[in-house]
């Protein structure tokens, strides 16, 4: 070495070098024993807890929904299907700064204020499982999805999955009838099955989307993915795939359908078609409608509101809550009453002047036709649909007998419809009279409820199912909307549980026959009221008119100061009931035009218009 | 002194054939033991992927040879090259802050077109040199003048890397640089009140940090504070640890690393899949041939023949000892993170080369013996 060694004391040096290396093997060998204490604390005392959590990072649960099943129509027409469509996801545990990636999503998709509502009441009720993924908006454009592609890696936590949703091919036409599917809310959660509906969006809202919610969803599935910091999917570990919903197929015919809203051309009102022979639901509508697809999506609230607060009031279920007055849609049944239970014969007699009067009161219940029927028979009564008739049948008959008589065709209670919110009408009587408003039963009420007036109302369903009874002799099938389920992975359709028929007991077969002769002789008898219905047809119909009169008028202030708006809206309902052809019926109807005039010059005509598509559909087929 | 040992360097019966190409047998089998067993570890870590151990071995290969290179350099020549190797390090370092490369946030690489350097990693390597180079002449315990110029050589590297900024570097930088004079002498009431100074600056430092080196500290002190931020590699890497057990969860086992839970953990975290594959005997085992390492260099600096390559090996020694403990205080939440990779474990080039090359001084300081007058 070059360097002059002597000029220091190397030895003293080298004494003093050992004692501080010395000094740093003790130092260093302290610190190794606090590092081995350490990690004999993570990994023998604390090992436990280390390992439970080191299971819970591994391994994430996940649900996968099952696919909803899909809605036919009789003839295989699909009527609610299942479209790939794009929803965009948020972690929240992935997100850094929540605020600020919903701003910036904000700028690349449209977010609206009920998206954001939604998300965040998710993302409470959620908060328990971290790192699944919040839906916050549906239905991402295909613009969209690409803008946000470009800017993901700005935006951790968040992600596009292509999943299915409903859609309706017919729109407003099905609206009523299947009802939609919307966003699960906190209300649904109270009925449905939690675990099931992990990884489900939509449950049905209404409709047989809603009556049949469990046999469409099917039961979820699980996948137990590997994953890493990222919330991305290594590996799945197993999987547990879902059952998917069964198919169902419906009795509704989607071409009587919308010939049947065709018909209604811009009325509002609504008519039921059933099949007499076994209650399938062949037409269900309710008009006006609506498209039920954007409540799917989660319908905006302005479009919303206009849907809400339309006069016409489209989102109301005419078929199945809408209640009116059956006016003398209900006579045939008031005679056949009378018939059997021995208060008329089908020749007996009664004289109209236009009016008639209680014995012991001054009040005059007027005859729709002021110069009246003269004299008439059931059959003329009927055809005619005289009231004085009946008001007299009616005061012979009694409100308790007619009550109870009619109470076997449906009036005045559900008919139990497949479908979730129906209303059941009304069939007074003095019990319900007493116990609902405590008052007792006057005889002039009696009269009135002979003309279906007063306090009867009934849906058009009850319409249609108590026809179609009237039409089979006494056979009531509960209206069905659903005719069959066909199960995941099987070809073989399986019919629905429906109720069992309820025979109405007959006293004598002719009665029921007479009625029905009448009810042929309303449409194909010189002096039906509905006779122009006969024009050029090659088919029966025995069928019945009616009108409603129309006691208050909403009082919208829009429509206050329009007179002809006002003059429309306290138009008299119109409504028609028939069944065809009348020796073998198979197809019954009830029909209700809201502010429509009259029975014979709108219903009739609307009916007739249904069940001419109803036979020419059939020949189709055949 | 221990100089029987030395006193016939030249005879063929004591001096084995490696001693021969200038290097310790025994340092080596530790290194060469280190090194395999870190490439277990590192494909379990890396995900079986056999192109990064490709890697690794290239690199490691290129660290050895490195070691065998230096080991061939007499110490006298390190001693004439070390002031101007030292002052062109810093300049570098200079270069740095005005033109560097900024990789993961920091400026700390300077581009020479054909291979991107990080000046810092020389500096780690001609600290100590420098300050054993400028102890060597002194007496020792080194007076108030020495300390003071001693001082400025250390602060000045120091402060430059900091501002990279690099404190994990810049600290064991400074540290190299105090391990010289500490094992010169340095008097233990000046050690008690240079600690004390240090205490007293440590709110300066912290105005200094930046923001994530302030939130580094923050994590450190409460982890759980930011479990999904900066606390998550803290807590993860807890987690792998723990989970470990006695025994490990065995070789490619370990979950928490492959599922991508633990981040960095081919590099920086590389202890933790070693403690969850392998567990505390697997670490207790590393941690016996880094002790067996670290006493061997240090034998090497109690055998070394004058003030320089004393003060040169013994701060070398020391050095890698706090990698390895910052490291693994680091990886078991005894310390903050400060982004250092476990030495001669965790994948990555630089630090390898610069390991192996410190280590290439030991040897060449423990071959390059002459017979000294008695």
């Amino acid at each position: 070495m070059p360097r002059p060694l002597t000029l220091k004391d190397n030895l003293q040096e080298s004494h003093l070098f050992m004692r501080r290396v010395i000094a740093a093997v003790i130092g260093s060998a302290l610190l190794v024993s606090a590092l081995i204490g350490r990690l004999i604390y993570l990994q023998v005392v604390a090992y436990e807890t280390y390992k439970t959590q080191s299971e819970d990072n591994r391994v994430k649960i996940e649900a996968v929904p099952p696919n909803r099943g899909l809605i036919y129509d009789r003839n295989g027409v699909l009527l609610a299907e299942n479209l790939p469509a794009y929803r965009l996801d948020i972690i929240p545990e992935q997100v850094q700064d929540l605020d600020y990636t919903l701003k910036q999503l904000a700028r690349l998709i449209e977010l609206r204020d009920y998206d954001l509502e939604r998300f965040e009441k998710q993302r409470e009720r959620l908060r328990t499982r971290p790192f699944e993924g919040i839906p916050l908006r549906l239905h991402l454009s295909d613009e969209e999805v690409a803008r946000f592609a470009i800017n993901r890696h700005r935006l951790p936590g968040v992600e596009v999955r292509a999943v299915l949703t409903r859609h309706y091919p017919f729109g407003s036409s099905t609206a009523h009838a299947i009802g939609y599917v919307g966003r699960v809310n906190e209300k649904d959660l109270q009925i449905l099955d939690e675990t099931n509906y992990r990884g489900t969006t939509h449950t049905g809202k209404v409709g047989v989307e809603k009556a049949y919610e469990d046999i469409l969803h099917g039961a979820v599935g699980y996948q137990n993915l590997e994953t890493n910091v990222q919330g991305r999917t290594l590996r799945v570990l197993d999987r547990q795939s879902p059952v998917p919903g069964s198919d169902l197929y419906l009795n509704l015919d989607i071409r009587l359908q919308q010939a049947t809203e065709a018909a209604f051309e811009d009325y509002s009102g609504a008519a039921v078609a059933i099949d007499p022979r076994n209650g399938a639901v062949l037409a269900f509508a309710s008009l006006p409608g609506f498209d039920p697809n954007p409540f799917v999506k989660g319908i905006d609230v302005d479009d919303y509101n206009a849907l809400q607060h339309n006069i016409d009031q489209p989102l109301f279920n005419r078929a199945l809550r809408g209640q009116y007055p059956p006016g003398s849609t209900l006579k045939p049944f008031v005679g056949l009453a009378g018939l059997e239970a021995g208060a008329t014969h089908a020749h007996s007699k009664t004289f109209c002047p236009g009016f008639y009067q209680l014995p012991e009161g001054e009040r005059k219940y007027r005859d729709w036709k002021r110069s009246g029927h003269g004299m008439v028979d059931l059959n003329d009564a009927i055809a005619q649909s005289c009231d004085v008739y009946f008001y007299d049948l009616a005061r012979t008959l009694g409100i308790d007998k007619m009550h109870d008589f009619l109470a076997q065709f449906g009036f005045g209670h559900k008919s139990g419809i497949d479908l979730v919110g129906e209303l059941g009408g009304l069939l007074p009587s003095r019990d319900w009279k007493r116990n609902s408003r405590n008052e007792p039963w006057f005889p002039g009420e009696t009269l009135i409820s002979g003309i279906g007036q007063g306090f009867n109302l009934t849906t058009p369903i009850q319409l249609a199912a108590g026809t179609a009874a009237l039409a089979t002799y006494g056979q009531y099938h509960t209206p069905h909307m659903v005719n069959a389920l066909r199960r995941p992975g099987s070809d073989a359709l399986e019919p629905v549980h429906v109720q069992p028929v309820k025979r109405i007991p007959i006293i004598n077969h002719d009665h029921w026959q007479q009625v029905i002769d009448s009810m042929i002789a309303v449409v194909h008898g010189p002096r039906g009221t509905a006779r122009k219905l006969a024009e050029g047809i090659d088919y029966r119909i025995a069928g019945k008119t009616g009108t409603a009169q129309v006691f208050s008028l909403p009082q919208e202030d829009e429509y206050e100061y329009d007179p002809e708006e006002i003059e429309k809206r306290l138009r008299d309902h119109a409504l028609f009931v028939a069944f065809a052809p009348a020796d073998q019926p198979e197809i019954a109807l009830g029909v209700i035009v809201e502010n429509g005039g009259s029975g014979s010059g709108v219903a009739g005509p609307i009916a007739r218009k249904i069940l001419d598509a109803y036979f020419a559909g059939k020949h189709a087929t055949q | 002194m221990l100089l029987n040992d030395t006193i016939n360097p030249g005879s063929g019966t004591r001096r084995s054939w490696l001693q021969r190409i200038h290097l310790d047998g025994l340092l080596l089998l530790g290194l060469i033991m280190l090194c395999g067993m870190g490439l277990v570890v590192l494909y379990s870590a890396g995900g079986q992927s056999d192109a990064l151990i490709h890697r690794q071995l290239l690199r490691l290969s290129l660290a050895f040879g490195t070691l065998v290179v230096v080991a061939q350099i007499p110490p006298g020549l390190l001693y004439r090259w070390t002031p101007w190797v030292f002052g062109v390090g810093v300049l570098l370092l200079l270069a740095v802050l005005v033109a560097g490369d900024i990789g993961k946030g920091a400026q700390r690489w300077l581009d020479l077109g054909v291979i991107r350097f990080q000046p810092s990693e020389m500096i780690k390597l001609m600290m100590p040199m420098m300050l054993a180079w400028y102890l060597a002449d002194a007496r020792l315990p080194p007076d108030a003048k020495h300390l003071l110029i001693a001082g400025t050589l250390i602060v000045v590297p120091t402060l430059l890397i900091a501002k990279q900024p690099d404190l994990g570097t810049s600290l064991l930088i400074a540290s190299s640089g105090f391990f010289v004079l500490f094992l010169a002498g340095l008097r233990w009431r000046l050690l008690g009140g240079l600690t004390i100074l240090a205490g007293a600056c440590l709110p300066a430092l912290w105005y200094f940090m930046h923001d994530y080196q302030k939130q580094r500290v923050l994590t450190f002190l409460d982890p759980s504070q930011d479990p999904m931020g900066s606390g998550y590699h803290i807590i993860q890497s807890k987690i792998a640890i723990g989970s470990g057990g006695l025994y490990g969860k065995g070789w490619l086992n370990g979950t928490q690393s492959h599922l991508e839970f633990l981040p960095e953990r081919s590099t920086d975290f590389i202890f933790a899949v070693l403690a969850e594959e392998f567990g505390l005997i697997g670490i207790l085992l590393v941690l016996l041939v880094y002790g067996a390492v670290i006493l061997r260099s240090l034998y090497i600096a109690t055998q070394a023949q004058d003030t320089f390559t004393r003060l040169l090996s013994g701060s070398l020694s020391l050095t890698f000892f706090v990698y390895l403990i910052v490291n693994t205080g680091m990886v078991t939440g005894l310390l903050p993170v400060v982004g250092l990779p476990l030495p001669l474990f965790s994948y990555g080039g630089t630090s390898m080369v610069t390991l192996m090359a410190a280590f290439g001084i030991l040897m060449s300081i423990h071959t390059h013996k002459k017979l000294l007058p008695g």
